[in-house]
């Protein structure tokens, strides 16, 4: 008995960790993609489910709930054809140069699945935002994703790099920086709320000098956007600052010095050492951000419940919302737009930014 | 004459201009304020009572208004029972869930890093054939579970070898890596219902071990991840003289592979922690009243009939955020270093 134990302890170790992902994850998933064609009606004694093929998809992308997912669409302007067309041209001379360099069946493919994706939402965008029109709640979730990840990856990264260099008290800026991310999301919602209220908060007097007393943030769609990408950055700035810290710290000081003497600028130093060596890690942070963004759910949640209409809802919450209305079928197949969306966007980041520098280096 | 250097250059090799200073300093305080007003504002709100926070800003203690301890017993006195329970399970279950994670993830990720595993992919497909069946039998014909899962091992390891033969493909380690590590990119929602159906058919919703299991899970990649760069970092000398000495795996890990990585674990740890604690959307789905956890207990406090009780709000958000905070303040000088190691080979 022992040897065999001892024999199998490798795959015993791993067992447990397979098994429960397997069981809360992977069957989940089948399951949920299932669901995803079936619509469920409960009734007295239980529910009853009904196989309805891609119905459940076709009413988010083309019917009756279009207008909430992708958005309005009744007319593209000027500006929305210009960058629709300039954008597409672009990708497919991108798809073009690498169809003529060293062809593989595999990364071509890869690259159909991306590029089918940026046309997809390059012509979202250009048919909504850039025509005047509403757009959904994927326009939605990728404004927080691309906005609310450049921002708290620019400050995230600047807050590093200061506290990189040798300045005193240190220790003590690490920890105060570090505080909001330990606050739950839903605690931030609130402090948020406080904080723009525009009679009762602390900014009353400013909002009443700029003459926004009577202004409420949650009732204009940008300001709400905006707001709540603002709260979301004040909660994972500290995620990138950590990270970055812990990059720029590995750099070795001695080549930085040694530039030093040989008269670089600090700008020279930062772009020419510094940078290069901490891109790597750069790269994943932003990866592992963006994965984190797209389940956004709790601050919007809170902020605004969505609202005004439907501005600042994220997909998550638009599944959450159905699955609320008991509508179990339209919220399995929304989470899985989704799912495609994240897998097919954060794939591409790490094939095309992360793994390209992998690839230049060897 | 010395010649003439811009006010940003510095003086002396190794350091900074005054001008570096000023603006380094001045971003690294005003970023300070920015992250510490937003608090102080939840803590001198917890102090107020409706007329303080109704007339408008009050902004210091004793001098703008007087601080009373209304919303605070309002919270631990009159409604205690909600507030102790809510609490309660918090503690209970993000305790248990990162526990569970951290010990079932980092073996994981120590055999992945240590032992080759070359799985043939039929094997593995019998596996997770027969995981799917004892599933569906225990969920759907309700089938006690004790039973399903003793026939499917049995079957498990009769068949095992049979079925592998059929045909041969193996997987590698790196693949049974970024198959656990890509879990992460699942976004709640997309499992969250299935896993309902699931707990509710074999009676476990609003039960603490139904959240706990499904919190450990969600964090797995992430232990998996960070601790499997941690251990690769760790030299393995030490490892491979205590096997030549007859050592087991389980023996070696416990002994010397676990102290070795307390920084690691400890980083780990409070990341788990910080997300299990904070959790909102499956908790919202998994749990109505008995296992109902702090989130979800500040959450409702906005339904109130009289708007958001903004400080009784207030002391619910600090008392949530107290443990966290001490604990971090505590392992802060883990945190940098156990993130290092994941970051810099990540």
């Amino acid at each position: 008995m022992n040897e065999w134990l001892d024999r199998h302890m490798g795959r015993l170790f791993l067992a447990p960790a397979v098994t429960l992902i397997l069981i809360f994850s992977i069957f989940p998933l089948v399951a949920s993609l299932i669901m995803a064609f079936t619509r469920i009606r409960f009734s007295a004694g239980g529910f009853k489910t009904r196989f309805v093929g891609w119905r459940n998809f076709d009413k988010q992308f083309f019917g009756s709930e279009q207008f909430h997912l992708l958005g309005t669409f009744t007319h593209i302007s000027i500006l929305g054809w210009v960058v629709g067309l300039s954008a597409t041209a672009a990708l497919l001379w991108w798809m073009w140069r690498y169809i003529r360099g060293p062809f593989w069946w595999f990364g071509f493919l890869g690259r159909l699945i991306t590029l089918g994706m940026a046309l997809a939402l390059v012509w979202m965008f250009a048919a909504t935002l850039l025509s005047g029109n509403q757009f959904g709640t994927v326009g939605t979730t990728l404004f927080y994703v691309v906005v609310g990840c450049a921002l708290q990856f620019l400050i995230g990264t600047a807050l590093a790099y200061a506290c990189s260099q040798s300045i005193r008290g240190k220790t003590a800026f690490r920890v105060i920086f570090f505080v909001p991310m330990m606050i739950t999301p839903i605690g931030i919602g609130y402090i948020f709320r406080m904080m723009a209220d525009t009679t009762k908060g602390p900014f009353a007097n400013v909002w009443q000098w700029v003459g926004l007393k009577d202004f409420a943030w949650a009732t204009d769609p940008w300001a709400a956007r905006i707001f709540i990408t603002i709260a979301e950055s004040w909660q994972w700035i500290p995620f990138v600052f950590i990270m970055m810290l812990a990059a720029f710290e590995n750099v070795s000081r001695d080549l930085i010095e040694a530039a030093e003497l040989d008269g670089a600028s600090p700008w020279q130093r930062f772009a020419e050492i510094t940078w290069p060596s901490v891109m790597p890690i750069a790269a994943t942070v932003m990866l592992i951000r963006a994965i984190e963004a797209f389940k956004i759910v709790d601050l919007p949640n809170i902020m605004t419940s969505g609202g005004p209409g439907i501005a600042t809802e994220s997909v998550s919450l638009q599944a959450y919302y159905a699955w609320r209305s008991l509508d179990l079928g339209s919220a399995s197949a929304i989470a899985y737009i989704l799912l495609f969306i994240t897998v097919v966007i954060c794939v591409s980041f790490f094939n095309l930014v992360v793994l390209a520098r992998v690839r230049k280096q060897q | 004459m010395t010649p003439k250097r811009s006010i940003f250059e510095a003086p002396r090799i190794g350091q900074m201009s005054m001008a570096t200073k000023i603006v380094l300093y001045s971003l690294l305080l005003i970023w300070s304020a920015f992250v510490l007003f937003p608090i102080y504002w939840l803590i001198i709100t917890s102090f107020k009572d409706a007329a303080d926070v109704n007339q408008g800003p009050f902004f210091i203690p004793f001098v703008d208004y007087q601080p009373t301890l209304h919303a605070w017993k309002e919270l631990f006195v009159n409604d205690y029972e909600d507030t102790l329970r809510a609490y309660f399970n918090s503690i209970v279950i993000s305790l248990s869930a990162t526990a569970l994670s951290v010990l079932i993830g980092s073996m994981a990720a120590y055999a992945l890093s240590r032992v080759s595993y070359a799985p043939n992919l039929i094997t593995i497909l019998y596996f997770i054939a027969l995981l799917a069946l004892t599933v569906l039998a225990v969920t759907i014909y309700q089938v006690d579970w004790r039973l399903a899962s003793a026939v499917a091992i049995a079957m498990f390891f009769f068949l095992a070898r049979a079925v592998g033969n059929l045909y041969q493909f193996q997987l590698h380690n790196g693949d049974i890596l970024f198959w656990i590590i890509s879990q992460r990119i699942l976004a709640p929602i997309v499992v969250v219902v299935p896993i309902y159906i699931m707990f509710q058919s074999v009676g476990l919703l609003d039960t603490h071990i139904a959240i706990i299991i499904t919190y450990a899970v969600v964090n797995m990649p992430i232990v998996v991840w960070l601790m499997y760069d941690f251990f690769n970092s760790i030299p393995r000398d030490l490892e491979e003289s205590a096997q030549l000495d007859g050592a087991t795996m389980i023996g070696t890990f416990r002994e010397i592979v676990l102290p070795l990585s307390r920084t690691g674990l400890a980083a780990t740890t409070l990341l788990v922690m910080i997300l299990s604690w904070n959790e909102y959307l499956l908790a919202l789905f998994l749990s109505t009243s008995k296992a109902q956890t702090m989130p979800i207990l500040v959450a409702a406090m906005n339904a109130g009939e009289r708007g958001i009780l903004w400080w009784t709000m207030s002391v619910a958000i600090i008392v949530m955020i107290i443990p966290v905070v001490v604990l971090a303040i505590f392992l802060q000088k883990y945190i940098s270093k156990g993130l290092l190691v994941g970051a810099v080979k990540g």
